[in-house]
C-alpha cells in the first residue's frame, strides 16, 4: 500500500527523509490552520490545576499559570511558522533583488551592496539580531525585522553569484544582441533561472528563521507574555527545570519544524539538480 | 593485411552490456594483436566508449555485462575487483579524451608517474625516477628531468596528453585503450600525438584499441577498423579496405557525411 | 548615411583586443587584425587554440570592447554592448555560439525565443518581418513547426543549434557571426549545420563570418578564408586558391596536418613546438620560432598583411 504510492513520486522524493520531512511539514501546516479546532483548551486560560505532569486531559501537562501546554504548543505554531515563512519570503525578496542588481550591473552597485552585506556578515548573527531587536524595542514585529536585517545578505550573496554566472551565458548574450534592455534580460532570462536554487535556500532557511525568532523570544526580545510562543515557553521551562514538560514540548516542536524543513530543502535541492536525481535513481536500482 | 603469426592479445567475444534497463552493447566481437592499432569507429551513442570502459572494468554502477573479454587468455569479466585492480594499469591501461582532466592537477608529473611505478612494479624511488625520465623521453617531452617537478597546468594540451600516455605506458602494458585521444587537440598538435602513438606501437609491440569518431585519424594510424552502431559491430576489416570499399550501408553513410571525403 | 553598396558590410581595421592581468602588461589576444566581409559572402576564419579568433568574433559583435582599431558595420561603428540596450541599427549583427546547451533559455518555449528575433526585425522597420512566424523559421532550419511549443531540453545538440540559428535569423541580420558553431556537435551534424548556415545567410543576402578550427568544413562553405595565428591574420584569400596553393608556412603546416580519411595510412605532417603564450609573443614574425622557412631577419621584423593576402617576409616586395 505505502510502497505503490511511493513509486508514483519523482525519484528524489522516494527517500525516507524526504517523505518524513514532507509529512511532518504538512502536519504542522495543518496545525497552523486548524489549531483552534485541535486544541483542547484555550491557550491563555489559566483555569487548570498548575504544574501538573502529562496525563489524561492534559497530554502535555500544565504550566505554572495553569495553562494547558498542548494547546499552547499548538497555538504557538500559528505564531512561529507563519512568521518564519514571512521572514524567509521577505529576506528572499530584499536579498534577491539587491543581489541580482549587484550581479547584473556590477561596478558601484555591486560594491555598495556587497560592502553593506559584508558589514552584516562581520557580526555574529544572533548577537546582531539581539542588538537590533533590543534597539527597536522588544516585540514580535521588531524581532521579525531584526532577523530580516541579518538574513538578507546571504540571499544577496547567493543571488549575485548565480546572476554573475548567468550574465555571460550564451542565451543571455543572444538576448542582448537582439536588443533586450537590461531589465528585460533580468526579468526574462536571468530571474527564472535563479529561482530554483533560491527556493532551495529559502526552504532550508525556514528552519533557521524559526530558530532565530524563537531564540529572540527566549531571550525576551520577541514575543511578549502571555502570547503562546515556543521560544518564550522554553524560557519559562528553564525556570521550572524539574517540571520538564513545560520546556521540552515546545522545544520538540521547534526541533521537528526545523528538521522537517531542512529535509524538505535537501530534497528540493536534489530534485532540482539533474545529476543528483539520476544518481539516486541508479543507487536504488543497484540495491533493488 | 594481418601478419601470419598473429596471436590475439585481447579478444572480446559476444560482449553485452545492460545499463539502467537499456541494452548498450548487444554482442561485440573484437580482436587485437600486438604491435597493431585497431580503430573502433562510430558516432556518439554507438557504444564504442563503453566497450573500452568494459575492458578496464570502469563501468558505472548498475552495469551488467555478459560475454568474454580475454586478455592473453584471462577473462577480465570473470575476475574479482581485486584481481582486476592488479591488471589495470599493469597489463591494460587507458588514455582519455580531455587532457585537462586526465591528470591530477595538484600532483607533480614526477609524482604521478613514479606513484604508478612504485605501486605496480615495486621499484624504489631512484629506479622509479629514472624510469620516469625514460618514459618522458619516449613521449618526447623536452627537458624530461626538469619536467618531473612541474605540474599539469604548466604544460600545453598536447604535452599533457603525451604525459597521460607516458603514465599509461609506465608499467609496460600489453594493451592500451585510447578513447578519443586527440579529439580535444588542435590539428597540428594532433598530428604529433598520432605519430607518437604509431611509433610507440611499432617500437614496443603495444596493442592499441583506438576509439574515435574521426575517420581521418582512423585512416592515418589504424591497421584494422571496426565500425560500431547501436551497440553492435557492423563492419570490421583492414583500414584501407573499410575506408575505400565499405561493405556495410552504415559505413558508407559515415564516409559520405565527411567533408574531407574527396582527396585534394 | 546611405551605405555605399560596394563597401564591405563589415570592416575591421587594425583591431586590438586585450585582456588585463594584474601586475603584468596586458595580453593582446587580437594584435592588429584587419578583415572585411561583404554582403552575401561567407568568410571562414580558421586557426588553432590561442589564436584569438573567438575574441575577434566577440569584438565584432560588440560583446568585448576593443583596445584599438575600428569595427564598422554597414557604415555604423560597432559600439561595445554595455548596460544600455543595443542600438537598433546594430541588431543587424547576430551571433551563433559554440555551446548549443547554453544557447537557449531552458525556461522558455522555443517559439517565444524565436519570436524575440522577429520582434527585433520588426522594430527595425523590416516590414517583411511582420509576416514571419516562429513556425516558418523552424521549418527553414529543418525542424518541425510543432517544435515551437516545446522547451529546449527536449532537443539534441544539433537541433538546439538549429533553433539558435532560427532565432538569430529571425532578426533578419545582415551579418551573421558563427563562433565555432559546429564544434560541439556530432560529426554527422557538423556539415549539415554548417551548410545550413551558409545557404540561409547567402539566400538572405547576409554576410557570414564563420569561425572554426575545422578546416575541412570551412573549405566547403567559405568563399574566402582567413588564417589566424597568435592574434594576427597570416593569410587570406579565396578558399580554393588558399587550399590549392597555401603560401604562408603556417597555412601550409595547418593544411598538411589534417588527416585524410582515404584509407591510405599516411601520417599527417607534424608542426613541432608549441603555440607561444599570447602574453609573451615571439619578436618579429610571431611564427618564426616554428617556421621551417625562417631566415635572417624574421626574428626582428614583423611582416604586415600585404595586398596579396599573406603576411610573410618570403613574399614581401
Amino acid at each position: 500500500m505505502k510502497f505503490s504510492l511511493l513509486r508514483r513520486l519523482p525519484p528524489a522524493w522516494r527517500r525516507p527523509l524526504a517523505v518524513t520531512g514532507g509529512l511532518v511539514a504538512l502536519i504542522w501546516l495543518v496545525i497552523v490552520v486548524a489549531a483552534p479546532l485541535l486544541a483542547p483548551h484555550d491557550p491563555l486560560a489559566q483555569n487548570l490545576p498548575r504544574l501538573t505532569g502529562p496525563g489524561a486531559g492534559h497530554w502535555f501537562g500544565t504550566d505554572e499559570l495553569g495553562r494547558d501546554v498542548l494547546s499552547r504548543v499548538l497555538y504557538g505554531a500559528r505564531v512561529s511558522i507563519p512568521l518564519a515563512l514571512l521572514l524567509v519570503a521577505m529576506s528572499l525578496l530584499v536579498g534577491g533583488v539587491l543581489g541580482a542588481c549587484a550581479g547584473f550591473f556590477g561596478r558601484w552597485v555591486d560594491e555598495t551592496v556587497m560592502r553593506i552585506a559584508d558589514l552584516v556578515f562581520a557580526f555574529p548573527t544572533v548577537i546582531l539580531a539581539m542588538v537590533v531587536a533590543a534597539a527597536l524595542g522588544a516585540s514580535l514585529q521588531n524581532a521579525v525585522l531584526a532577523v530580516l536585517v541579518v538574513s538578507w545578505p546571504s540571499y544577496a550573496r547567493v543571488t549575485r553569484g548565480l546572476v554573475m554566472g548567468l550574465r555571460n551565458r550564451e542565451f543571455v548574450l543572444s538576448g542582448r544582441l537582439l536588443g533586450f534592455s537590461a531589465w528585460r534580460s533580468l526579468r526574462v532570462d536571468i530571474l527564472p533561472n535563479v529561482l530554483g536554487p533560491l527556493l532551495v535556500l529559502a526552504t532550508l532557511d525556514i528552519g533557521t528563521a524559526t530558530l532565530l525568532l524563537s531564540g529572540l523570544s527566549f531571550l525576551g526580545l520577541g514575543a511578549k507574555p502571555p502570547t503562546a510562543e515556543w521560544g518564550a515557553m522554553v524560557a519559562d521551562g528553564t525556570q521550572q527545570f524539574d517540571k520538564w514538560w513545560i520546556g521540552v514540548f515546545p522545544g520538540l516542536a521547534i526541533l521537528t519544524v526545523v528538521l522537517a524543513f531542512n529535509f524538505l530543502g535537501d530534497t528540493l535541492r536534489d530534485a532540482l539538480d539533474p545529476g543528483t536525481a539520476r544518481t539516486i535513481g541508479a543507487e536504488k536500482e543497484r540495491v533493488g | 593485411m594481418t601478419d601470419g603469426d598473429t596471436v590475439d592479445v585481447l579478444r572480446i567475444s559476444g560482449l553485452t552490456l545492460d545499463l539502467g534497463g537499456a541494452r548498450i552493447l548487444g554482442g561485440v566481437d573484437l580482436a587485437l594483436q600486438p604491435g597493431r592499432i585497431h580503430g573502433l569507429a562510430g558516432e556518439s551513442g554507438s557504444g564504442k566508449t563503453m566497450t573500452g570502459l568494459a575492458t578496464l572494468g570502469l563501468l558505472p554502477p548498475g552495469a551488467r555485462t555478459g560475454g568474454r573479454i580475454e586478455l592473453e587468455g584471462t577473462d577480465l569479466l570473470a575476475l574479482t575487483p581485486r584481481q582486476l585492480a592488479v591488471l589495470r594499469g599493469r597489463s591494460v591501461s587507458m588514455v582519455f579524451q580531455d587532457p585537462s582532466t586526465s591528470l591530477h592537477p595538484m600532483l607533480s608529473i614526477g609524482h604521478q608517474l613514479t606513484d604508478h611505478l612504485r605501486h605496480h612494479l615495486k621499484l624504489n624511488r631512484k629506479a622509479a625516477k629514472e624510469r620516469a625520465v625514460d618514459l618522458l623521453t619516449q613521449v618526447r617531452i623536452p627537458n624530461p628531468r626538469e619536467a618531473l617537478g612541474r605540474y599539469p597546468h604548466q604544460f600545453s594540451g598536447g604535452m599533457r596528453q603525451r604525459i597521460a600516455i607516458a603514465i599509461a605506458l609506465a608499467c609496460e602494458p600489453k594493451v592500451l585503450i585510447a578513447d578519443e585521444p586527440t579529439t580535444a587537440l588542435d590539428v597540428t598538435v594532433q598530428a604529433g600525438v598520432l605519430r607518437l602513438l604509431r611509433g610507440l606501437c611499432d617500437d614496443l609491440g603495444l596493442a592499441v584499441l583506438l576509439v574515435t569518431h574521426d575517420l581521418g585519424v582512423m585512416s592515418a594510424i589504424a591497421d584494422e577498423v571496426s565500425v560500431m552502431r547501436h551497440g553492435l559491430v557492423v563492419e570490421t576489416g583492414p583500414r584501407g579496405r573499410v575506408l575505400t570499399e565499405p561493405q556495410h550501408e552504415y559505413t558508407r553513410q559515415l564516409l559520405d557525411a565527411l567533408p574531407g571525403r574527396s582527396t585534394v | 548615411m546611405t551605405p555605399d553598396p560596394t563597401a564591405p558590410l563589415l570592416s575591421v581595421d587594425d583591431l586590438v583586443v586585450q585582456y588585463h592581468r594584474p601586475g603584468a602588461p596586458p595580453t593582446r589576444a587580437v594584435a592588429g587584425v584587419s578583415l572585411q566581409v561583404r554582403a552575401g559572402e561567407v568568410v571562414g576564419l580558421v586557426g588553432e587554440s590561442g589564436c584569438g579568433k573567438s575574441t575577434l568574433a566577440r569584438a565584432v559583435c560588440g560583446l568585448t570592447a576593443p583596445a584599438e582599431g575600428r569595427i564598422t558595420y554597414d557604415g555604423t561603428p560597432v559600439r561595445p554592448l554595455r548596460v544600455r540596450r543595443r542600438e537598433l541599427a546594430l541588431t543587424g549583427i547576430q551571433m551563433v555560439f559554440q555551446d548549443p546547451y547554453g544557447s537557449l533559455n531552458p525556461r522558455r518555449r522555443v517559439g517565444s525565443q524565436i519570436a524575440d528575433g522577429i520582434r527585433t526585425a520588426a522594430g527595425r522597420g523590416e516590414s517583411a518581418a511582420e509576416l514571419t512566424t516562429p513556425e516558418d523559421l523552424l521549418t527553414r532550419v529543418g525542424l518541425p513547426a510543432s517544435a515551437a511549443e516545446r522547451y529546449p531540453q527536449e532537443f539534441s545538440g544539433g537541433q538546439r543549434q538549429r533553433i539558435a540559428i532560427a532565432r538569430a535569423l529571425a532578426a533578419r541580420p545582415r551579418l551573421l557571426v558563427g563562433d565555432e558553431p559546429i564544434s560541439a556537435l556530432d560529426a554527422s551534424a557538423q556539415l549539415q549545420v554548417a551548410t545550413l548556415m551558409r545557404s540561409l545567410a547567402v539566400e538572405s543576402g547576409a554576410g557570414l563570418l564563420f569561425i572554426s578550427h575545422d578546416l575541412s568544413v570551412v573549405r566547403l562553405i567559405a568563399d574566402r578564408i582567413a588564417v589566424m595565428y597568435l592574434g594576427r591574420i597570416v593569410e587570406t584569400g579565396p578558399t580554393a586558391e588558399v587550399w590549392a596553393d597555401p603560401r604562408h608556412p603556417y597555412t601550409r603546416a595547418l593544411l598538411a596536418a589534417v588527416p585524410k580519411p582515404d584509407g591510405a595510412g599516411v601520417l599527417p605532417a607534424e608542426l613541432p613546438g608549441d603555440v607561444p603564450d599570447p602574453a609573451d609573443p615571439p619578436s618579429g614574425c610571431r611564427f618564426h620560432p616554428r617556421c621551417p622557412q625562417a631566415f635572417d631577419g624574421c626574428d626582428r621584423e614583423e611582416p604586415q598583411l600585404i595586398a596579396g593576402g599573406v603576411a610573410c617576409r618570403l613574399y614581401a616586395a
